[in-house]
């Protein structure tokens, strides 16, 4: 034997147990630990659509977040130019990113501007213009490169946020991935309730305390004008008994009191009976300070629980809370109140979410896709390793051992690489089976060429294995090529189909080239056949 | 055992204008169902919309199911049997313009709850907004134009050794891309659809008379080719009433690859035909000695993947039919093409070049007979005969493939 030979022996040898011990993790349901210590115990990871599970494309809508940044800056201007004596109208913001007010005397627009330079440094005065009566009217404008900078503050995080409500929700290997155009992609895999996920997901969870406006009557509010600062709201409520929703009309004031920014923490808790589950929530000191402010200054007055637009409770505060905790109550159950303190800790999104793709699989649907595909593999395989076998004879049986060996070796790359392995992924490996082929046909194509041109076996399989190589390069470096494009512009399914159809590709070159030219020269070298099974 | 026997010599040559004509009607054959629907069937990957599958434990028929829908004003739903009969498993799929998406699917099934109860399980959902739809729509289109331009980018390097020349033409398409697309949205202002059609028709005519002028023949023939396979897979898929969503996108692109594979493994044998270049032969004579060379390995190879993916097709669920099938059909194209496109495109532009080099007294070619796709009219057949890069070339590619087979036999 050639000493090249037992190299390239050992090397095949090594890399088929190597490629088994990869494997077994995934075919066994238990290892002993004792394997598990030091060797590798990655199973195959399934995609969402063989083991069920969920794929959301988010969109934050984050020109909402520069809207109430901007809605908010206005507010404070307010504030300030109480504080400094400017003597304006009140500033309104639009949606074109500008707060428009109108100063009352002329003579103040000096110290507006200076108040405007020092305290609004993202802000510049766009336009002013003196109207009757010495007023003028002012604009100022968001700048650009602070629209860009909250945009992007909004969209990692949403991310942090979303992030953070998925750890807590309990999912096993969720993916959450930033994507172009401020979009984020969410994978949870064998998630059980895909629309309590959503819903958790995605609410802003935007909560709110504002005073009830308690000098209209509600009953009335919705026919006469409502006093400046004030809106119609509904409070509902669930009837236990008959299920119906009771909506009841509230006014409360449009400006909030305070808001769940200092929220540090919120937990479910129960009612003094033991069944109505609430949720309390503390603030950090700031936060305690300012609702211990709110709370004695209205005693006796009624505060409205806002979340996301959506009126909680209203209940009457019977004394300053000084200890920094809220309670929200409203119809929960347990289910709602614990998710909706896993909101509140998490956060508010800065912006809201909107859902532009979502993609459910089912389990027993995975269960079944994994089923059907493992049979076509094992039919298909099967066939083509019979024809082989049949057309090319002993070296057919070559090729068959090759085509077997190349099954496993991209089983246990899938594994060793913790590839995802997709429906689609499984096509491709029964496609690669199909394509495999390919090599040990031209090759054997070849070598038979050349013993009708009178070679010796020996001279025949040289020639052979060297112009059919050059061609099996050739050729595979298209289909890699076209892997590589789906790589690229694929989603999930797709991308696992070019992971797959790429691994197949390498290994199926080493196998179909290495392997079987090494059984050709073993029984070439051992027997010194006169002529060739072929 | 032997399918095909090694001393046949089919005239394949010599029968390629009936050929040509075939692939014509077939082309024809498809772009009736592309241009009635006005493009494929986009499933909900590319229109966007929403996709249930449901499987109910009792027997119903769509019509039952539409009208548990009919609550949510959603009975004008496609209701599909999915599966075998036995199976009671329906796709009920809605894509009209402006649909509410968010919730939907908790309202069909609410409403799906009325009439059958608990009597059924919700599989998969797949909601696709519209403004997504729209992105991948053009991610697919694009993709599968950049895996064309990178073939014929990698056919002209690889066996006619102009990798610069090909990768400037490669960069000078990008920027025609670029162009057309501006000049099309922003100064015509064509609607997205047809600017994307009409940017790649551009594209793949500017491919291929740089092609015709670079003397890029086997670049030419493979782009043709891989088109004409595309094209075609794309319309019988279509006639077939299938949708074409992302994994169709996919089996497109696996598609492009295996043809192409199959067209290098005859123009390789084309080539190396070629430098054994007996005199006398004719380069049509070459060709039709290849073909019925690599005749045997072609079907073999063509038969074993089908084969696999006729199982595929069978026993692989409906989810992956679709997939199946387009492969299917493209494989099949792809061998076909390959024979009878692939090849005599090679015939199609005047002799001249590398040809001239290996046989100097090549029959002249009938290009005035060819009912194929001509994109630009070539230069004058003087002009191109003194073409005094050619020789170098040719005679570079030799070399080095003379070198990997010398290294080779070194190593055993």
């Amino acid at each position: 034997m050639p000493r090249n030979f037992t190299y390239k022996l050992t090397l095949v040898a090594v890399i088929l147990i190597v490629a088994v011990f990869y494997l077994i993790p995934s075919l066994g349901p238990k290892l002993p630990s004792w394997w598990t210590s030091f060797l590798p115990s990655e199973q195959i990871r399934l995609g969402l659509d063989l083991q069920g599970g969920m794929h959301l494309i988010l969109e934050v809508e984050v020109e909402k977040a520069v809207a109430s940044s901007v809605e908010r800056a206005s507010q404070d201007l307010q504030r300030r130019m109480r504080d400094e004596n400017i003597r304006a109208s009140k500033p309104e913001a639009n949606d074109q990113r500008q707060i428009k007010l109108n100063l009352l005397a002329e003579s103040e627009r000096a110290k507006f501007e200076d108040l405007v330079h020092n305290t609004m440094p993202d802000y510049k005065v766009e336009s002013t213009r003196t109207e009757k009566e010495g007023q003028v009217a002012v604009v100022l404008g968001l700048k650009p490169e602070a629209v860009k900078s909250i945009e992007s503050q909004a969209a990692s995080q949403a991310l942090e946020t979303i992030r953070n409500r998925i750890d807590q929700f309990g999912v096993s290997e969720p993916e959450i991935v930033p994507q172009t155009g401020g979009r984020i992609l969410v994978q949870l895999p064998g998630v059980k309730d895909p629309q309590r996920a959503i819903a958790l997901i995605g609410k802003t969870a935007q909560l709110e305390f504002k005073l009830v406006d308690e000098t209209v009557d509600p009953r009335s509010a919705g026919k006469g004008p409502l006093p400046a600062g004030s809106e119609l709201a509904y409070l509902q409520s669930r009837d236990r008994g008959t299920g119906r929703v009771n909506k009841e009309p509230i006014v409360i004031r449009s400006r909030a009191s305070m808001t769940g920014e200092t929220i540090t923490d919120a937990r479910v808790q129960f009612d003094s009976q033991g069944h109505e589950p609430y949720v309390s929530v503390s603030f950090n000191s700031a936060g305690a300070r300012q609702f211990a402010d709110l709370t004695s200054r209205n005693v006796k007055k009624k505060l409205a629980i806002v979340l996301d637009g959506k009126v909680q409770s209203a209940p009457v505060i019977q004394e300053a809370i000084t200890g920094g905790e809220a309670r929200i109550s409203g119809d929960f159950t347990l289910e709602d109140a614990r998710d909706l303190a896993v909101v509140l800790r998490s956060g508010a999104l800065p912006a809201p979410v909107k859902i532009l793709e979502e993609r459910i699989v089912g389990p027993s649907l995975g269960r079944d896709s994994i089923n059907q595909g493992i049979i076509s593999a094992l039919v298909g395989g099967a066939l083509v390793l019979l024809f082989v076998l049949v057309y090319y004879k002993l070296s057919g049986l070559a090729a068959d051992f090759a085509l077997i060996l190349n099954l496993v070796l991209i089983m246990a790359a899938l594994a060793a690489f913790q590839a995802t392995l997709t429906l689609p992924g499984i096509a491709g490996i029964i496609l690669t089976i199909g394509m495999a082929v390919d090599a040990n046909v031209l090759i054997n194509e070849r070598i038979r060429e050349e013993l009708r041109l009178g070679k010796t076996p020996a001279a025949a399989v040289e020639a052979g294995y060297g112009r059919a190589t050059v061609t099996i390069l050739d050729a595979n470096i298209t289909t890699l090529i076209t892997a590589l494009v789906l790589f690229q512009f694929g989603t999930g399914p797709i991308k696992g189909f070019a992971v797959t159809l790429t691994i197949g590709l390498a290994s199926s070159m080493f196998t179909a080239i290495i392997v079987t030219r090494l059984c050709f020269d073993y029984v070439i070298q051992r027997y010194r056949p006169r002529s060739l099974s072929i | 055992m032997q399918l095909i026997r090694p001393d046949i010599n089919i005239d394949f040559m010599g029968k390629r204008n009936l050929l040509m004509l075939l692939s014509a009607a077939l082309l024809v054959l498809s772009l009736i169902p592309l241009l009635i629907n006005g493009g494929p069937n986009y499933g909900i990957d590319f229109s966007g919309g929403i996709l249930v599958q449901v499987k109910f434990q009792k027997p119903t028929d769509a019509g039952a199911v539409k009208a548990a829908l009919k609550p949510i004003g959603m009975d004008d739903s496609l209701v599909q049997r999915f599966g075998k009969v036995e199976d009671s498993e329906f796709l009920i799929r809605a894509q009209k313009p402006g649909l509410e998406l968010a919730g939907l699917d908790q309202k069909l099934s609410q409403a799906l709850n009325a009439s059958y109860g608990d009597g059924f399980e919700v599989r998969r959902v797949e909601t696709v907004g519209p403004k997504v739809g729209k992105d991948l729509r053009e991610q697919a289109l694009m993709a599968i134009f950049f895996a064309l331009l990178l073939m014929a980018v990698y056919i002209s390097g690889r066996f006619e050794a102009k990798w610069i020349l090909s990768a400037v033409m490669a960069g000078v398409l990008v920027a025609t891309a670029l162009l057309t697309h501006w000049i099309l949205a922003t100064v015509l202002g064509l609607p997205d659809t047809l600017v994307m059609i009409a940017q790649i028709v551009i594209a793949l005519g500017v491919t291929l008379a740089a092609c015709w002028v670079l003397r890029l023949r086997y670049a030419m023939g493979a782009v043709v080719s891989l088109s004409h396979d595309v094209m075609i897979t794309v319309g019988i898929y279509t006639l077939c009433g299938r949708e074409f969503n992302l994994s169709s996108v996919a089996a497109i692109l696996t598609v492009i690859g295996y043809s192409l594979n199959d067209t290098i493994i005859v123009y390789d044998r084309i080539r190396e035909n070629l430098r054994k270049g007996a005199r006398g032969v004719s380069f049509e004579q070459v060709i039709n000695e290849s073909v019925n060379q690599t005749l045997s390995r072609t079907i073999l190879t063509s038969g074993t993947t089908l084969l696999v993916l006729v199982c595929l097709f069978l026993l692989g669920g409906g989810v992956i039919e679709d997939f199946a099938l387009a492969l299917l059909l493209g494989v099949a194209v792809g061998t076909y093409s390959s024979v009878y496109v692939a090849s005599p495109m090679l015939l199609l532009m005047p002799q001249g070049g590398g040809v001239k080099l290996s046989l100097p007294q090549a029959a002249p070619a009938k290009p005035a007979a060819k009912p194929a796709p001509k994109p630009a009219p070539g230069p004058e057949p003087e002009e191109m005969n003194d073409d005094p890069h050619r020789p170098a070339n040719i005679r570079r590619v030799r070399g080095r493939t003379a070198k990997v087979s010398r290294s080779k036999r070194k190593k055993h």
